[in-house]
């Protein structure tokens, strides 16, 4: 009998996880059984996430960043293309909008997360995609780009409402690409920048937070942390507006770029016994199995293992959760190796780059990647801005592809990098050659 | 860490002042640990706060984020913010007796 694998989500995760099993089954399935594969998503445009942050500055446009889901994945992987409603765990079944149902072995959960919009107060109401803007989605970054081309000075205030989001160093990104600009535009000394964070430092992780609070200053864009963001409020005159913290504090703004809350895609809170409050959906952080039941598996933006929700995660969860799924159909062991481990290049204008590395376990460190002689971590260099660009080739060619890429697998790794020295303070040279 | 004494029992904390051992914490500590952070009495909705957060805390391993806790407790965020005028997760939580809700990456 053929055992069928439904993975609900073409995005990052899901394509690449299809592809994987399909490589991986082509020849032989399981135990000698065919395996087939379906992937179900709501649209047929795959949106390279990562290109989002250049949109609004002019360095990416619409078509460089989509393309049609089911041409990056392999012909003989079915691509159905439909709103899910919801997935009936008791009846290992995933039923689709329509009322068409596809039962399963294993299910793969690689939704993603959505941008939740109307949990902030005013921040869709007048003023929105005039006066306030998000990048987060194509058509906002899009409607920011146009709004950035004619301003020509005032307060820009980039704020992030909660998390947890996306890509958390792309706030960031932002601030130090409008930095750059402004700069290019010649009206940078028009233009005050502020980043506004519920966080309490510019970043998560210690060293990092500090690294990148000093680049903020070094670039002259203020820094606001523990604001808790209650609600949007745009003037009546339309000219401007002010974000409005559940503390009582105010930041008035010329233009806003706020990056909303995120929840996990809406099927899942129609699905009873997968997600959690947010609609996430708990997940074994070593094997990505679900909480939910044994044959359903999730990685990426979907889960709420606590790596952060980029990409490199996904591509990283990938390797361990397929080796997973084969385990699972042959009744073995799952393998627990997934250590968190994610690698982000953060964009800091005039061609320059940083790029950090870290998992569960280990901050983001200064030295290099992927050992002694490397790109230099958390520290600007033209080669990872060059290593940042060069990956949207990778990406479509062989990350989506389920391909090994060279030097970066799934566990992270410690050659190159400064460890904490007994003491626990960090070594501040860079590693050495090995 | 260090040692305090709330309600007449020492009880350990940790460097930022949550309990160390949640099973310590009565709610006559509450009351005490809320008066020295400025809230005179705890409130009826203070306590359904409070509550909620320990139970939460002992089913899940975690105490929630003032977003959950916004959608889930009952009490909305603007009600939280007005409880636990310094940041509600973590100001409940602390009065609360468990541990720093974990923050997301």
């Amino acid at each position: 009998m053929t055992k069928r694998i439904v993975i609900l989500g073409g995005g990052t995760g899901g394509t690449l996880t299809a592809n994987r099993l399909h490589r991986h089954f082509r020849h032989h399935g399981s135990g000698h059984q065919p395996v087939e594969i379906i992937v179900v998503d709501q649209d047929d445009h795959h949106v390279y996430q990562p290109g989002l942050l250049f949109v609004p500055f002019g360095l990416a446009k619409h078509s460089e960043i989509v393309r049609p889901r089911h041409e990056q994945l392999h012909r003989d992987i079915e691509f159905v293309q439909e709103l899910i409603d919801r997935v009936d765990l008791e009846r290992d079944t995933v039923v689709l909008e329509g009322g068409r149902e596809f039962a399963y072995d294993v299910l793969v959960i690689a939704t993603g997360a959505i941008l939740a919009f109307d949990e902030t107060e005013g921040l869709t109401g007048p003023g929105w995609n005039e006066k306030v803007f998000t990048f987060y989605d194509l058509a906002g970054a899009t409607a920011l780009a146009a709004a950035l081309d004619k301003f020509e000075g005032g307060k820009l205030v980039v704020n992030v409402v909660d998390m947890p989001i996306k890509c958390p160093v792309a706030p960031l990104e932002f601030c130090f690409l409008a930095d750059w600009y402004f700069t290019e535009r010649g009206i940078r000394d028009r233009v005050a920048i502020t980043y506004a964070t519920p966080l309490d430092g510019a970043f998560t992780k210690p060293v990092a937070s500090a690294a990148l609070a000093s680049l903020l200053e070094e670039k002259q864009i203020n820094l606001v942390t523990e604001f808790n963001t209650g609600a949007v409020e745009v003037n009546v005159d339309g000219l401007g507006g002010k974000l409005v913290g559940y503390d009582g504090r105010e930041v008035p703004f010329d233009l806003a770029v706020v990056v909303p809350m995120h929840s996990g895609a809406e099927f899942v809170g129609r699905s009873k016994g997968l997600g959690d409050d947010l609609n996430f959906v708990p997940t074994n952080k070593s094997t990505l199995q679900t909480n939910a039941k044994p044959n359903v598996f999730a990685l990426g933006d979907a889960t709420n293992v606590p790596a952060s929700k980029a990409g490199s995660v996904t591509h990283f969860e990938g390797e361990v959760l397929v080796e997973n799924i084969i385990r699972f159909l042959d009744h073995k062991e799952l393998d627990s190796t997934y250590d968190g481990h994610a690698n982000c290049f953060i964009e800091t204008g005039f061609g320059k780059a940083l790029l950090i590395d870290f998992n569960y376990e280990t901050e983001p460190l200064t030295g290099h990647f992927p050992a002694g002689v490397g790109m230099p971590l958390l520290k600007e260099s033209r080669m990872n801005h060059l290593g940042k660009l060069m990956f949207q080739w990778v990406y479509w060619h062989a990350l989506l592809q389920g391909r090994d890429i060279p030097g970066i697998g799934a566990d992270m790794p410690t050659r190159g990098k400064d460890l904490p020295t007994p003491d626990t303070s960090i070594r501040t040279t860079q590693g050495a050659p090995s | 860490m260090t040692t305090t004494t709330y309600a007449g029992a020492a009880v350990e904390l940790n460097d930022e002042g949550f309990f160390m051992d949640p099973n310590s914490w009565t709610p006559a500590m509450a009351e005490e640990m809320a008066k020295a952070d400025g809230i005179d009495t705890l409130t009826e909705p203070h306590w359904t706060v409070i509550d909620f957060m320990r139970k939460e805390y002992f089913e899940k391993g975690t105490g929630p984020t003032v977003r959950v806790l916004g959608k889930t407790s009952g009490v909305s965020v603007k009600e939280l913010y007005l409880l636990f005028p310094k940041g509600p997760a973590k100001m409940a939580a602390r009065i609360a007796g468990i541990p720093k809700p974990k923050g997301c990456i």
